[in-house]
């Protein structure tokens, strides 16, 4: 139960850094941090006390696989969410790097007073 | 295990307050890179080791990608007048949802006792019906692809939208234009005068 | 040979000549590991998108050590482009090829013999079509960023040296 208040708070800082933080790659490094902390939120939900990988080795058999495996939903939707995470970065860092093009610097205050 | 398991998330806390808070753009990368490589030893420790090798390998692309978004620009720390209402407003906000979500958490299963209706039956019966002993492949590809389908499609149209934002055709009349006025190069001779990443 | 033996003494492109003569014995490492993720996911850790983001890496190794045109040589950014395209396609047709059988994303091949490579019907093909695409988006991705961002700190350079006279 404290893992997962612990994890609830390591999302709570990234939502911090992005709400309060007036550099852009701040910005970034916060949502970043947000998504490591719900991939992990979700593998600790899976989880099973002396849990074995969910892959059928030689060795093991399938009634030990069933009785003692972790949950491999979580598992299997959170290893395209990491991908996922990379190609959004990329799109991030694009948008990021057009900006700086446009008004030479990161700060999102000035940005803002040079609209329109 | 439960021991272990606590040091490390309070090392990935500590890594990113240091990210958070510290001046320099360059050291708040890496220490993003340190609640990285922290997360896959957690997925390791947890008994997902698909999830551990990809944590890996993408943290290094995601330090990468990052370092070089930072390391020509001006990376400076930015000073300013600080407002003090978003700052209060939003650390109470915050407050509430930790106290909340405490007791949220009361209704969820214990650490350690998943409710496992569905993956049950994907364990006992995965290797049998699709011939693919990992488990997590097979879930993957089998039980829900139509799942991977559409995550394949948001990746794909991240990186469309990517390149949209960073293709040069738009810029090419103001080149022409600068040209012009100012004896610049044209845009492939300055492509070609780089050397090197 | 010869070719690659004035690549790593040429100082004037990419890293020095240590990085680039270790880069050279390890590259084959790093492919060789990224094809065994890929073509074994389904029987050990690993699968279609651990794999691809591990080969995309070996590209990015190549392209920080030796510069960017021995990396764009290897596989430029138009075949990367098209080869995401042929990765995303392939593995929606065979999805649809399910339909020969009854249902999207039906295994209609073979399900073979537990523990083997060659078993588990479209299960490695899926992989293989997901390895190739993420390893061709992520390079493209890569190589744009890098030629973009060299573009615009070059123009930002010029205007504000033409402000200040």
């Amino acid at each position: 139960m404290f893992l997962y208040f612990l994890t609830l708070v390591l999302m709570v800082m990234g939502l911090y850094c992005l709400i309060a933080k007036k550099n852009i790659v701040k910005k970034i490094i916060g949502i970043v941090i947000m998504e490591y902390s719900i991939n992990l939120f979700l593998i600790l939900i899976g989880y099973k006390k002396d849990g074995i990988a969910p892959i059928l080795l030689k060795n093991v058999s399938v009634e030990e696989l069933t009785s003692r495996g972790v949950d491999p939903l979580p598992q299997a939707l959170v290893l395209t969410s990491i991908v996922i995470g990379l190609g959004t970065l990329a799109l991030m860092v694009a948008i990021c790097l057009r900006i700086y093009e446009k008004y030479k610097t990161f700060d999102m205050s000035k940005i803002n007073k040079l609209k329109g | 295990m439960g021991i272990i398991l606590l040091i490390l998330i309070a090392i990935m806390i500590i890594g990113s307050i240091v990210a958070i808070e510290t001046k320099n753009l360059l050291s708040s990368v890496i220490s993003c890179g340190v609640v990285g490589f922290c997360l896959s030893i957690v997925f390791l420790m947890l008994g997902a080791p698909d999830i551990a090798i990809t944590q890996v390998v993408v943290e290094i692309l995601i330090l990468v990608i990052l370092i070089r978004a930072t390391i020509t620009t001006d990376n400076t720390a930015i000073e300013g007048a600080r407002d003090t209402f978003p700052y209060v407003s939003s650390l109470i906000f915050f407050g509430l949802f930790l106290i909340f979500s405490w007791f949220a958490l009361q209704e969820l299963p214990r650490f350690g006792e998943p409710l496992m209706r569905v993956s049950r039956e994907y364990l006992k019966t995965g290797a049998a019906k699709t011939g693919a002993t990992n488990i997590v492949t097979s879930v993957l590809l089998d039980f829900r692809g139509y799942d991977t389908v559409g995550e394949a499609t948001v990746l794909f149209t991240s990186i469309i939208g990517a390149f949209v934002i960073l293709r040069r055709k738009g810029r090419k009349e103001k080149s022409e234009a600068d040209s012009e006025k100012f004896g610049i190069l044209e845009d492939d001779d300055i492509k070609d005068s780089f050397e090197g990443f | 040979m010869d070719n690659l033996e004035n690549e790593i003494r040429d100082t004037n492109k990419g890293m020095t000549s240590i990085v680039k003569t270790i880069v050279r014995y390890v590259m084959g490492i790093i492919v060789i590991f990224g094809a065994y993720i890929v073509l074994y996911g389904h029987l050990t850790p690993g699968g279609g998108f651990a794999g691809g983001v591990i080969l995309a890496s070996a590209y990015v190794i190549l392209t920080l050590a030796f510069g960017r045109e021995l990396a764009l040589g290897k596989m430029s950014n138009t075949a990367a482009s098209v080869l995401d395209n042929l990765g995303a396609l392939a593995f929606i047709v065979i999805g649809i090829l399910g339909f020969t059988a009854g249902a999207f994303f039906l295994n209609f091949l073979a399900k073979g013999e537990q523990f083997r490579l060659f078993s588990a019907g479209i299960i490695p093909l899926c992989n293989i079509a997901i390895g190739i695409k993420v390893t061709a988006s992520l390079f493209a991705i890569f190589i744009a960023l890098s030629i973009f961002g060299r573009f615009i700190y070059q123009m930002t350079d010029v205007e504000e040296s033409g402000g200040e006279e």
